[in-house]
């Protein structure tokens, strides 16, 4: 008996894919309430590019998600029709918008992040799931260098834009948490070579964002036992608004094209 | 509270290889970095290019308005400054 054939999907597998989907998906829902709110046009322009960054990803890794499924799901009724308790997002997308600073600290962490995931999804025993990290790596590293000379810029800037940055990444510290927490699928994915177990990127990640936000004179919040559930399908409440708002359209009129 | 506009950028855009920059409008940024990255987003979303200059249009010497008589108009009865005006002898032919 060989070894068994990569073409069996595992629900740990699917899990994986979901989760990063629906990570995708969600970031760019909050960045694309940006829209015509930004500071000034040149941002309202980046951050609507990123959110469409970020909303073709999760349609890439939604639809593989669907197929991975088998159950004729395709990305519009993964993305638009599920409810709260099956998505898959880490709590840290989210968090609703609050200030560009916040927008900006949240888009660095999770980019960060995104960065060193993508570069080594490249390398996945799933065909489909490398080749959007290849493409998504470099939407990635844009990403990284724009939030993260806003980080910089905000946090070594006036007093009023370095007391707005600190607080927010105060607030969004502790859910970064959740990012490297230890479970199950990820045990099962890393064996099946699907991908890294999120906690094997924390090290890394650590020490690219602690460069950042030290050059930025930002003070990092200590780490505090703080858990948050997104990935395993327990959100704050905020998802649900979120939900609200992006479901309503489909949801009102099934199947529209436009 | 004091309000401090961000520099003013003229941005060039090279569309492909081998042409030239061509200027195709400005941005407001606080630096040359955030420059490029906004000059990026706001004229290149659709792959309108492959090379991006950003210039402060403060560095930019631009002539006088007012000075267009003296500069342009001489250039206007001065015909035989065009490759045209000359009639070239048949031998030369193909030029």
């Amino acid at each position: 008996m060989g070894a068994p054939a990569m073409t069996q999907t595992t629900p740990a597998h699917l899990e994986y894919v979901l989760r990063l989907g629906d990570a995708a998906l969600i970031h760019g829902q909050r960045l694309s309430e940006w829209c015509g709110h930004a500071p000034v046009l040149e941002e309202d322009l980046a951050l609507a590019n990123m959110a469409l960054d970020f909303v073709g990803q999760a349609r890439m890794l939604l639809s593989h998600a669907g197929v991975l499924e088998g159950k004729g799901r395709d990305e519009d009724t993964l993305a638009f029709l599920r409810h709260e308790g099956q998505y898959r997002n880490p709590t840290l997308c989210e968090m609703p918008n609050t200030d560009f600073a916040h927008t900006m600290i949240k888009g660095f962490l999770l980019g960060s992040f995104n960065l060193l995931m993508w570069s080594r999804l490249c390398g996945s025993s799933d065909e489909a799931l490398a080749a959007i990290a290849a493409k998504s790596l470099k939407e990635a590293r844009y990403h990284v260098e724009h939030t993260g000379d806003w980080v910089i810029r905000l946090g070594d800037g006036t007093e009023e834009s370095h007391r707005r940055a600190q607080a927010a990444l105060d607030m969004l510290w502790p859910y970064t948490n959740e990012l490297f927490a230890a479970n199950p699928t990820d045990d099962a994915a890393a064996a099946a070579g699907v991908g890294p177990a999120w906690s094997d990127l924390a090290e890394d990640w650590e020490k690219a964002v602690l460069a950042v936000l030290k050059h930025a004179t930002l003070t990092v919040p200590a780490r505090t036992p703080f858990q948050s559930y997104g990935k395993f399908g327990r959100h704050s409440e905020h998802l649900g608004h979120l939900l609200a708002v992006m479901q309503h359209l489909p949801r009102s009129f099934p199947g529209a094209t436009w | 509270m004091e309000r401090k506009e961000w520099p003013l950028w003229e941005i060039f855009v090279r569309s492909k290889n081998g042409l030239d920059h061509k200027h195709c409008g400005s941005v407001h940024a606080t630096d040359a970095r955030m420059a490029l990255q906004v000059a990026r987003d706001v004229y290149t979303r659709r792959q309108e290019g492959v090379s991006i200059w950003a210039v402060r249009a403060e560095d930019i010497v631009a002539s006088d308005p007012d000075a267009k008589p003296e500069l342009f108009d001489p250039a206007e009865d001065k015909i035989y400054r065009h490759p045209t005006f000359y009639k070239l002898p048949d031998e030369v032919d193909h030029m």
